[in-house]
């Protein structure tokens, strides 16, 4: 059998790091080659942020970095020190969730809820760059994010339903959403 | 948006009832912590002093083990355990009759990503270097690359216990006289259809968490859809009675049936904890969930059909060659599946079903949404679709003259109830605009019409016993709420919410009051998991019936203390009162605590087993249901003939789902599937490289192709609600049945756009444009099998009919009048 030496292998070097998550501050050490989406996650405890492939193809990990929505499993933690870095746990005000949030829970544009964070946060650099989007921009802007459960057509409704409400709108589900034609 | 009375005008209607919960759209009972990333998964557990665990997986599709050493691994600073299939020598697997699976392999290994050792580090990154420090040295053994490979190879066999050479299981069932049908026939079509397998791709990868404490017990959470199952595999292989291993399930990040099977993963990680006595991780790479696979069976299909002019099947002959992978997993039951339900939506007075099963050295494949039955369901669709055409008949109109009957037996033994399909038809034909431009689009656009059905629950466990299928277990508490415990398994369809709405509705309170713990062996009573569409109907006939008892115990105290004939109380709106003086009454709170004080602690439970079926014969579990659902699919298509690319702009689709529980969530199901079987349609497939052969073509989400945004069609819906007596409130499944027309609608609507067969699916581009340029040439305008391998089938069992007065027996064919 093989009698290489086992090799030495250096310790993971720990670097220190500044964060901002969220809108809160976090001075940390962590091993300085971890990707963002694994310093949220094992380093912060944000574990909302979730992974499907942890290579750039499932959109999943989506964060929002200086307001642009970004694959959190492709950038190096390193890049994003002092940038505003916000996760689903960074959605809602203090009790009062986010009106995107809102329109999810009430059409059923969560089923297993694995997407749900990575769709949240895309909707949500969308709405705020366009407060009237269109289904096709809605599509366009979703396309980087796969979900296995509904078929989008919930998630497109929940999106322009709190669209409608950022606006100032009244806006309710559509009853065709809800029970059929 | 909050959860609503019970006011007249917004409340969900049956034929003969007016419910307060049921019926009406809300939220899941988990949406909240789902939309804040507070939902935790399998993957965001984290315990003092865990390990992470990597497995170590063959990179041939076929070798002997002849040395494995790990002492260099398990040297490595940080590595705590390495594991060899010796630490773990029981086998298990799903079914009873294939525990053919290893925790880690011993001697053979039969696919490439077999795993043969594993181990357990500080972390997830000296895990991974200590893999590499594993020398394993194979004999490379030659591959069985495919069906035909098993047809021709017999030996050496990858598992003694074949039912013959390399095929897992054959199977030849026959109902009623098929040449007597067939001699009824006006036309006698015959046709081979190919369906390449595809698989789940849930959004989350596998993962599994361990911790083995030191009192001897083992606990482990898991994304897995069934964890009794899990449970009774996991207390095997560890040789440790069930009553020590205690297994969660955690909320899944999407199943659609691929985390059905008790894993590799989650015996190592148990054992892995045992060994070290600290928790143990492990979350499988995509790569891996691609090698897990338990996915749609690769299917060869024979379909030979006698039909009247009008279009009446008079006989039908079905054979289905599957491509089952490296081991057994569920393709049992997967293979008589892939014949059932041919029966359940037209009559069918005489059928013959011959299912082969082989053995190939491939990740296995199992159950995904529609288990085993979309394969056959493409195949009959679109040969009614070719049958119509020849006789000139419209399509639609065809199918709708010759619908199953409620309530009656099939030709297979197998008992329908309600019966939807009819109004599912009407609705997408109407919606469509079928009438007026079916055969009538410009070249390149067309319309394609195909129905379905599918099982509310399997009518059989996955092993042999007389208990109930579902238990619900429910505890009343003096402030008024409810907890209500059971061992389902919300994998996102929503089965907690079930829960809660039904009880909600029995005991005439809020859903928001009754808290719902599930999925764990220790706390909940069984359910059998969330597979076969079994949730809402089972669970939902537990909890009624668990609620039932308890609106009875609390209903004689109540009827004493407000001084009124028990049977006169009601319970509604967050109270109980008096029937004939409603403001006679007391809160639900205060009829607990009235109920409690007499009676002392509240609670009570209920259990579920389905009817049993008539059939009898050898073969007969696989099909039974307590009800069908039923789903018509009407596709739009725009078929581009340069290049054969087929965009789908709109589904239309009707789906008979009994009573709707929560008609948001039934129109998620819908969509869901509709979306799936769209995937499924025009570009999911679990390729291999060179051929066919053994190499995943693409262990990737980048590159194992699946709709986004832009190729998803946009869907109308039209629930069709017949209710079952069998259901809960009348409710059927929506869970699976509406992915199955769609591959054949999209089929049909491709001949209408081009005039070009493609008998495969994914119906992708090379396949369109293949079929387009054989007609252009004056050839036959057809993509798709031309032959199917030779296959030792057995003696027919020989059943007769009902119609023939059979008694749902086998017997031997000449003993028949």
């Amino acid at each position: 059998m093989n009698q290489e030496p086992v090799p030495l292998i250096p310790l993971a070097r720990k670097i220190p790091g500044e964060f901002t998550v969220n809108g809160e501050h976090f001075e940390i050490t962590y091993t300085g080659h971890k990707t963002l989406l694994e310093v949220l996650r094992e380093d912060l405890a944000l574990t909302g942020t979730k992974h499907g492939c942890e290579l750039g193809e499932c959109g999943t990990c989506t964060v929002l970095i200086q307001g642009e929505p970004q694959l959190s499993c492709l950038v190096l933690a390193q890049a994003c020190q002092h940038q505003d870095i916000l996760t689903v746990e960074g959605m809602a005000d203090g009790p009062a969730l986010h009106p995107l949030q809102i329109a999810f829970i009430e059409v059923g544009a969560a089923q297993c809820g694995y997407c749900t964070p990575g769709i949240l946060l895309t909707a949500k650099a969308l709405l705020h760059e366009n407060a009237r989007p269109s289904r096709q921009q809605i599509k366009d802007a979703l396309a980087g994010n796969l979900c296995r459960c509904t078929g989008y057509i919930k998630i497109y409704e929940a999106v322009e339903l709190a669209a409608a409400r950022m606006r100032g709108e009244h806006a309710e589900p559509l009853r065709e959403s809800l029970y059929g034609y | 948006m909050a959860t609503r009375r019970g006011i007249p005008g917004e409340t969900g209607q049956s034929k003969d009832k007016t419910f307060s919960v049921v019926g009406t759209a809300r939220p899941k009972v988990d949406a909240h912590a789902k939309c804040t990333g507070q939902t935790l998964y399998a993957d965001d557990l984290v315990l003092p002093r865990m390990l992470w665990a990597k497995l170590l997986r063959s990179p041939h599709p076929h070798a002997r083990i002849l040395a494995i050493d790990t002492s260099r691994a398990a040297a490595l600073p940080g590595v705590h355990a390495v594991l060899t299939g010796k630490d773990l020598p029981i086998q298990f697997g799903i079914l009873p009759v294939s525990q053919d699976e290893e925790a880690l392999c011993r001697e053979i290994v039969r696919f490439i990503g077999d795993p043969v050792a594993a181990v357990a580090a500080v972390d997830e990154d000296t895990a991974t270097m200590a893999l590499e420090l594993i020398d394993v040295r194979y004999e490379l053994l030659p591959p069985i690359r495919s069906v035909e490979d098993a047809a021709k190879h017999p030996s050496p066999q990858l598992h003694a216990y074949a039912d013959s050479g390399n095929f897992h299981k054959l199977v030849h069932l026959e109902f009623g006289e098929l040449a007597e049908g067939f001699a009824k026939a006006d036309l006698i079509r015959e046709d081979l259809c190919f369906y390449e397998g595809n698989t789940h791709l849930p959004m989350e990868q596998h993962a599994a968490v361990a911790h083995a404490t030191p009192d001897g017990k083992v606990t482990l959470w898991s994304s897995t859809q069934t964890p009794h199952y899990v449970h009774r595999a996991l207390s095997k292989v560890l040789e440790m009675p069930p009553s020590r291993v205690r297994v969660i399930a955690t909320p899944n990040g999407g199943g659609f049936g691929g985390k059905s099977d008790p894993f590799n993963h989650e015996m190592v990680v148990a054992k892995l904890s045992l060994v070290t006595g600290r928790p143990v991780k492990i979350c499988l790479t995509r790569e891996e969930v691609f090698y897990c696979h338990r996915g749609r069976h690769q299917a060869l299909m024979r379909i030979r059909t006698g039909v009247t002019r009008e279009g009446a099947i008079t006989a039908m002959d079905f054979e289905s060659y599957l491509d089952g992978g490296a081991y057994g997993s569920y393709g049992v039951a997967s293979t008589y599946y892939t014949g059932a339900l041919q029966t359940v939506t037209y009559d069918v007075p005489a059928y013959r079903f011959r299912g082969a099963r082989a053995f190939t050295n491939k990740p296995p494949c199992g159950p995904k949404r529609g288990h085993g039955t979309p394969q056959p369901r493409f195949a009959l669709e679109v040969q009614l679709d070719k049958i119509a055409e020849q006789l000139g008949l419209d399509p639609a109109d065809m199918r709708l003259q010759h619908l199953v009957k409620a309530n009656t037996v099939t030709a297979n033994y197998l008992k329908i109830g309600s019966m939807g399909l009819g109004p599912c038809i009407t609705k997408v034909v109407e919606g469509s605009g079928w009438k007026e431009r079916f055969r009538k689009l410009p070249y390149g656009r067309g319309l394609g019409i195909a129905c379905s059905s599918y099982i509310t629950g399997a009518g059989l466990p996955i092993y042999w016993n007389d208990m109930p299928h579902s238990g619900v277990q429910i505890k009343c508490d003096r402030g008024g709420g409810v907890t209500v415990f059971c061992g389902s398994s919300d994998i996102g369809q929503g089965s907690d919410s079930i829960l809660a709405y039904i009880v909600a509705e029995v005991l005439g309170i809020e859903p928001l009051d009754i808290r719902v713990v599930t999925s764990d062996t220790d706390l909940t009573p069984v359910d059998l998991g969330s597979y076969s569409s079994r949730v809402t109907l089972m669970t939902g006939q537990a909890a009624i019936q668990a609620a039932e008892r308890v609106r009875a115990m609390m209903s004689g105290p109540a009827a004493a203390k407000l001084d009124v004939p028990s049977d006169r109380i009601v319970f509604g709106e967050g109270r109980v009162f008096d029937a004939n003086v409603p403001e006679r009454g007391m809160s639900f709170a205060d009829a607990v605590v009235t109920a409690e004080s007499k009676l002392g602690t509240i609670g009570n439970v209920g259990s579920y087993t389905p009817p049993r079926s008539p059939g009898r014969y050898r073969g007969a579990g696989v099909g039974p249901s307590a009800a069908y659902s039923y789903s018509a699919c009407v596709a739009e298509v725009e078929v581009d003939p340069e290049t054969g690319f087929v965009k789908v702009p709109t589904i239309w689709i009707g789906h008979d789902v009994g009573q709707c529980i929560n008609p948001a969530l039934v129109m998620g199901q819908v969509e869901g599937g509709v979306y799936m079987g769209l995937g499924e349609a025009l570009m999911e497939e679990m390729a291999y490289r060179e051929n066919r052969n053994v190499v995943h073509k693409w262990p990737s989400m980048l590159e194992y192709k699946s709709p986004t945004t832009h190729e998803m069609c946009d869907v109308i819906t039209y629930l069709i609600e017949d209710p079952d007596p069998n259901g809960p409130f009348g409710g059927k499944e929506a869970g699976q049945g509406p992915l199955l027309p769609v591959m054949p609608a999209v089929a049909n609507a491709i001949y209408d756009a081009v005039g070009v067969r493609v008998d495969e699916v994914p119906l992708s581009p090379p396949k369109v444009l293949k079929a387009i340029q054989a007609k252009a040439a004056g050839k036959e305008p057809r993509f798709g099998p031309s032959s199917v391998p030779l296959v030792p089938w057995p003696e027919a069992t020989y059943v007769p009919t009902p119609a023939q007065g059979g008694d749902g027996k086998s017997r031997p064919r000449n003993t028949v009048g």
